[in-house]
C-alpha cells in the first residue's frame, strides 16, 4: 500500500502562504495513496503557471513542458506507454488560453488522460493579468478599465466537445475534492477535473468567501451526469451559485483501444528485428 | 549489327508525360518506372505540378539509363501529350518524338516525322471499356517506341490491379497490348533502347525521398509519428499510416504543427522512437518545441521538406531556403545536428542516423528535405540492413538500475560527455523530472546562478562528441581541381553531372557537396583546396545559405554563387553552362 508520505517530493515549495494550491497538492497526495499508484507509474505533465509547479511537490515522474503545451506532450507519452497513469496539470491560462486549441482536440481524442485545470481567474506567476475565465469588468494589470471580454464557460465547452467525464472542485472542499480527483482516473477516456482555487495575492474578487458563499455540490440534488442537455445548463451556471461535482458523462471507447494500443506491449517497450523489415521493399522493386 | 557492339549499346532516355491535373500522368510515370527497372534500368522520376487538384499544366518526367543516374534531363526524347495543351506548349522545341492522341483534335492533328498519334482513349474505350485505361494503351505505345519488351508491364498491371479483379487486370492488359501493337505497326523511327538487354535486378528499387525516409524510420524502430498535413512532407505520413498496423506503429494527425512537435517529444521521453516532418512553414509553428527539446534533453527527429516561401511560397515546388532557419531557429542555446540526405538512399541511411544522434546526444536532430528529393523517384540499390545504427542509445540498461537505490536518480546528472544516462518513466523504482525551467541535476526549477552556468556548459559540451560523428562533405576530384563547386543536400545528383559534363570537355573542376552539415568543423574544407583552388557556391536558393553558414563557423568567404529561386530544380546541362559562364569560359 502507498502513503501519502510515498509522495514527499524534496523540492521547496515557491507558493504564497495561503495559496489554493497547496489544497490541491494534498488533496492530491491522499487521492494517490488512496488509490495505491506507485510513484513510478505516474507521469505528470505540467506547462508553466504557478498550477504547474506542482508535480515537482510531489514524488512521480514529472515533464513540466512549456505553456500552453501540457496536453500535446501528455498525449504523446500515453501514446508511447498506455500502462502509466498520465496526469496533465495546470492553470486556466495555461490550459483555456495558450493551450485552448489542445484542449478542444484532446477532448475529441478522449485518449485516457486526467487533465487538472486550477482555475483562479487570473494570472499568478506573471503577477496579475486577466485570463480566459477573469469575470467581465474585473480590473487587472492589463484591463485597469476593466476586462471586456466575456469569460470562457470551459466546462460548456467540454459538454459540447462530447468529454468522456466533465467535473468541477473546490480546494475548500477538500474530500470531495478529493474523490473526484480519484472518479477522474477511473474514467477511462479523457477526464476534465477544474478546480477553483483562490489566489491570495492577485484576486481580490473570487476569494474564499466569495466560493463559500456560491458553491454547492451536485450530489446533493438529483443531477444525471449522462443527460447532456441538463449538463450543459449546469456548466453554463456561474455567479450567483456555482455547481461542483460531476458535471457531464459519455461513454466512448478511448482512443488507445480504438488505435489498438491496449491489446499489446507499450509502444515504448517494442523493438522491430531485421526480419520484420525483410519484406517491406518489395513493392518497390 | 554485330554482335559484340549490340551486348555494349546504352541508353539515356527521356519522356515527358504532359497534362491537366488529375489525368494520371503519375500513373503513367510510374508504371513506367517500374517496368524499366524490371528491365534491369536505372531510372529517375519527378514531377513538376501546379498546386491544384484539376486542370492547369502538369508533368511527370521520366529518365531511363543504362547506367546509374541521379537527376533529370532537360532533353526530352519523347513527350506523350495527354491534352492539346500540352502539344501546344512544347511542339517548337521539340527535337524529339511526340505522341499525342488523334482523337483529342478535330481534323487531322499535326503530321510529318517528329509527330506518332495513337487513339488512346478511343483504344481505352474500345479494349477496356473505360478511358482511364488511356493510361495503359500510352505505357504499351512507349515501350514499343523504345524496341524493350511489353512482358515486365503485363506483370506489373497483374499486381497493380490484383485487387480490382481479374476483369480488370485482363481489360488493361488488353490495352497495353493494342498500345504496343499499334505503336509497333506505325512507327519508324530509331528505338533508343532496342539492343538494350539487361537483367532483371533483385538489388534495385523505385523510391521516392519520402518514402525513403518513412522506411529509414522503419529501419530505425519509429513507433510513434506526429504530424500536420503539409505539402510536401505528406508522403511521409501517408506511407507510414497505411503500415501502421503491420509494424506496430501509431501515426496521429493532431490539431496544429505545435501539437505535433510536442506530442512527439512527450512520446519520445516515454520510450517511443518518434518523429515529426513538416515544411517550413509548419517548422516555425514547431520551432518553441525544438527549443523545449533542447533544454529537456528529449530526444527528437524532425523533417523539413523545403518549399518555396517565405508564407505560403509555392506549396508543390522546390528550394533550398531552410538551412540557416535550421541552424539558428529557436530560443536559446543548445547543440543540434543538421543532415540534409543527397539523394534516395541517403534519405534511408541519414534518417536511420538522425535517431542515433537524436538518442545518443539527447537533442533535435534535422533531415532537410525538399519537394524534388521527396517527391522525385530514385532508383537506389536495396538498402542494407547490416551498415544501420540498431538498438538504444544514452538509456541506462534495466539490469544495471536493478542495484541503485529507489528514487535516487538525476536525469541532468553533469558527466565530462555532457550526456546524462537516460532512463525511461514506469520502468524502475525511480521517477524523473524534465524540466523545461532551468533545472538541478534532479530536474527541478532553480534560479542558482552556479547551476544554471553548468546546465549550459553540459548541455553545449555534447556538441564535442556530437561534431565528430558529423561526415565531412564529399570531395571529388580529391584535390587536384582549379575550381570546385560548393553545394548541399538534394542537388548532389545534378551536380555530379554537370561536373562530370565539363570534365570530360576538358574543364578541370571538381564538386563539394555537403549532406551532414551541422554543426561545422573549422577545418571541414581541406586548406590546400582553399589555397590552390577557386570555390563557386551552388544552391537552390536566393543567397546562398551554405556559403553564408560556411563564412560564419569557419571564417571562409566563397564569394561566387550559381543560384537558382525560381522553384524549380537544377539541371546538369543548365548548371554545366552556368559554371563555364561564371568562370569566363564559357564560350
Amino acid at each position: 500500500m502507498t502513503k501519502i508520505e510515498d509522495f514527499k517530493s524534496d523540492d521547496p515549495i515557491a507558493w504564497c502562504p495561503g495559496c489554493g494550491n497547496f489544497g490541491i497538492l494534498s488533496a492530491w497526495k491522499k487521492a494517490l495513496a488512496e488509490m495505491n499508484i506507485e510513484p513510478e507509474r505516474i507521469l505528470m505533465v505540467s506547462g508553466i503557471g504557478q498550477a504547474a509547479k506542482l508535480p515537482h511537490y510531489l514524488r512521480c515522474n514529472t515533464f513540466n513542458g512549456l505553456h500552453g503545451r501540457t496536453l500535446p506532450v501528455a498525449t504523446g507519452a500515453k501514446i508511447a506507454n498506455h500502462e502509466l497513469t498520465v496526469i496533465a496539470d495546470g492553470g486556466d491560462g495555461d490550459g483555456y488560453a495558450e493551450g485552448g486549441n489542445h484542449f478542444i482536440h484532446a477532448m475529441r481524442r478522449n485518449i485516457d488522460i486526467s487533465y487538472f485545470v486550477h482555475n483562479n481567474q487570473i494570472y499568478g506567476l506573471t503577477k496579475g493579468q486577466a485570463s480566459p475565465t477573469s469575470d467581465e469588468k474585473m480590473v487587472t494589470g492589463t484591463t485597469p478599465e476593466g476586462n471586456t471580454l466575456c469569460p470562457e464557460r470551459p466546462l460548456a465547452l467540454a459538454v459540447a466537445s462530447s468529454c468522456s467525464f466533465v467535473a468541477r472542485g473546490y480546494v475548500g472542499e477538500m474530500e470531495h475534492l478529493k474523490d473526484l480527483m480519484i472518479k477522474a482516473v477511473s474514467n477511462k477516456g479523457f477526464s476534465l477535473l477544474e478546480i477553483l482555487q483562490p489566489c491570495v495575492s492577485f484576486n481580490k474578487t473570487n476569494t474564499y468567501d466569495w466560493y463559500k458563499e456560491r458553491v454547492y455540490m451536485l450530489e446533493d440534488e438529483p443531477h444525471d451526469p449522462f443527460d447532456r442537455p441538463k449538463a450543459f445548463h449546469k456548466a453554463l451556471e456561474w455567479g450567483g451559485k456555482i455547481p461542483i461535482g460531476v458535471l457531464f458523462q459519455c461513454d466512448r471507447q478511448p482512443y488507445e483501444e480504438l488505435a489498438g494500443l491496449v491489446e499489446n506491449a507499450p509502444l515504448s517497450q517494442r523493438e522491430r528485428e531485421a526480419k520484420d523489415l525483410e519484406r517491406i521493399w518489395d513493392e518497390f522493386n | 549489327m554485330p554482335e559484340k557492339e549490340e551486348k555494349t549499346t546504352t541508353c539515356d532516355v527521356s519522356i515527358r508525360i504532359g497534362g491537366e491535373a488529375g489525368q494520371g500522368m503519375k500513373v503513367i510515370s510510374g508504371l513506367l518506372g517500374k517496368t524499366f527497372l524490371r528491365q534491369g534500368l536505372w531510372v529517375f522520376n519527378h514531377q513538376d505540378i501546379m498546386s491544384r487538384i484539376r486542370g492547369g499544366h502538369n508533368y511527370s518526367q521520366i529518365r531511363l539509363s543504362s547506367s546509374s543516374i541521379g537527376a533529370p534531363s532537360s532533353e526530352v526524347d519523347i513527350l506523350i501529350c495527354l491534352d492539346k495543351n500540352t502539344l501546344d506548349l512544347y511542339q517548337d522545341e521539340m527535337d524529339g518524338l511526340i505522341i499525342y492522341d488523334q482523337g483529342k483534335w478535330e481534323g487531322k492533328g499535326p503530321g510529318g516525322k517528329k509527330f506518332l498519334s495513337i487513339p488512346l482513349e478511343e483504344i481505352a474505350k474500345e479494349k477496356g471499356g473505360d478511358v482511364r485505361m488511356a493510361n495503359s494503351v500510352a505505357s504499351g505505345a512507349v515501350l514499343a517506341v523504345l524496341g524493350l519488351s511489353l512482358d515486365p508491364l503485363l506483370g506489373l498491371l497483374e499486381e497493380s490491379f490484383g485487387s480490382k479483379g481479374k476483369q480488370v487486370i485482363e481489360a488493361n492488359k488488353e490495352c497495353a497490348r493494342t498500345g504496343y501493337q499499334h505503336a509497333q505497326d506505325k512507327f519508324r523511327g530509331k528505338k533508343l533502347c532496342e539492343n538494350i538487354r539487361p537483367e532483371h535486378d533483385k538489388q534495385k528499387i523505385l523510391v521516392t525521398g519520402s518514402e525513403a525516409m518513412a522506411l529509414g524510420a522503419i529501419a530505425s524502430n519509429i513507433r510513434f509519428y506526429s504530424a500536420y498535413p503539409m505539402s510536401p512532407a505528406t508522403a511521409i505520413m501517408e506511407y507510414l499510416a497505411r503500415k501502421q498496423k503491420d509494424l506496430g506503429l501509431l501515426v496521429e494527425q493532431p490539431e496544429d504543427e505545435i501539437a505535433a512537435v510536442n506530442m512527439a517529444i512527450g512520446a519520445y521521453f516515454a520510450g517511443a522512437r518518434s518523429m515529426t516532418a513538416t515544411s517550413g512553414g509548419g517548422l516555425a509553428l514547431m520551432v518553441e518545441g525544438i527549443s523545449l527539446a533542447g533544454m529537456t534533453e528529449t530526444p527528437l527527429v524532425i523533417v523539413d521538406c523545403q518549399r518555396p516561401a517565405p508564407a505560403t511560397g509555392l506549396p508543390t515546388r522546390t528550394e533550398q531556403a531552410d538551412l540557416l532557419f535550421i541552424a539558428h531557429c529557436a530560443h536559446g542555446e543548445f547543440p543540434r545536428a543538421i543532415l540534409a540526405p543527397s539523394n534516395a538512399a541517403e534519405a534511408f541511411y541519414l534518417t536511420n542516423k538522425a535517431f542515433y544522434l537524436a538518442e545518443k546526444y539527447q537533442i533535435p536532430v534535422f533531415i532537410l528535405g525538399d519537394q524534388y528529393l521527396n517527391d522525385s523517384s530514385w532508383t537506389v540499390k536495396t538498402f542494407n540492413l547490416e551498415n544501420i545504427f540498431r538498438g538504444r542509445h544514452s538509456l541506462v540498461p534495466g539490469k544495471e538500475m536493478k542495484d541503485w537505490p529507489s528514487y535516487r536518480y538525476k536525469r541532468y546528472e553533469l558527466t565530462g560527455s555532457g550526456i546524462s544516462p537516460r532512463i525511461l518513466p514506469g520502468t524502475s523504482r525511480q521517477v524523473l523530472y524534465a524540466d523545461s525551467d532551468e533545472h538541478t541535476e534532479e530536474g527541478h526549477i532553480t534560479e542558482s546562478a552556479e547551476v544554471r552556468k553548468n546546465m549550459v556548459e553540459k548541455r553545449l559540451r555534447k556538441s564535442n562528441g556530437l561534431i565528430e560523428e558529423i561526415s565531412p562533405p564529399r570531395v571529388f576530384p580529391d584535390n587536384e581541381a582549379e575550381l570546385y563547386t560548393v553545394s548541399w543536400g538534394s542537388t548532389f545528383g545534378v551536380v555530379k553531372e554537370a561536373v562530370q559534363h565539363l570534365r570530360n570537355r576538358g574543364m578541370n573542376v571538381g564538386a563539394i557537396h555537403f549532406s551532414e552539415i551541422f554543426p561545422v568543423k573549422k577545418d571541414v574544407i581541406p586548406r590546400e583546396i582553399i589555397e590552390k583552388s577557386e570555390l563557386i557556391g551552388v544552391e537552390n536558393n536566393a543567397t546562398g545559405q551554405l556559403a553564408k553558414l560556411l563564412r560564419m563557423e569557419t571564417g571562409l568567404n566563397i564569394e561566387k554563387r550559381i543560384l537558382k529561386y525560381d522553384g524549380r530544380p537544377f539541371l546538369p546541362e543548365e548548371l554545366a553552362r552556368q559554371i563555364e559562364e561564371t568562370t569566363g569560359d564559357g564560350k
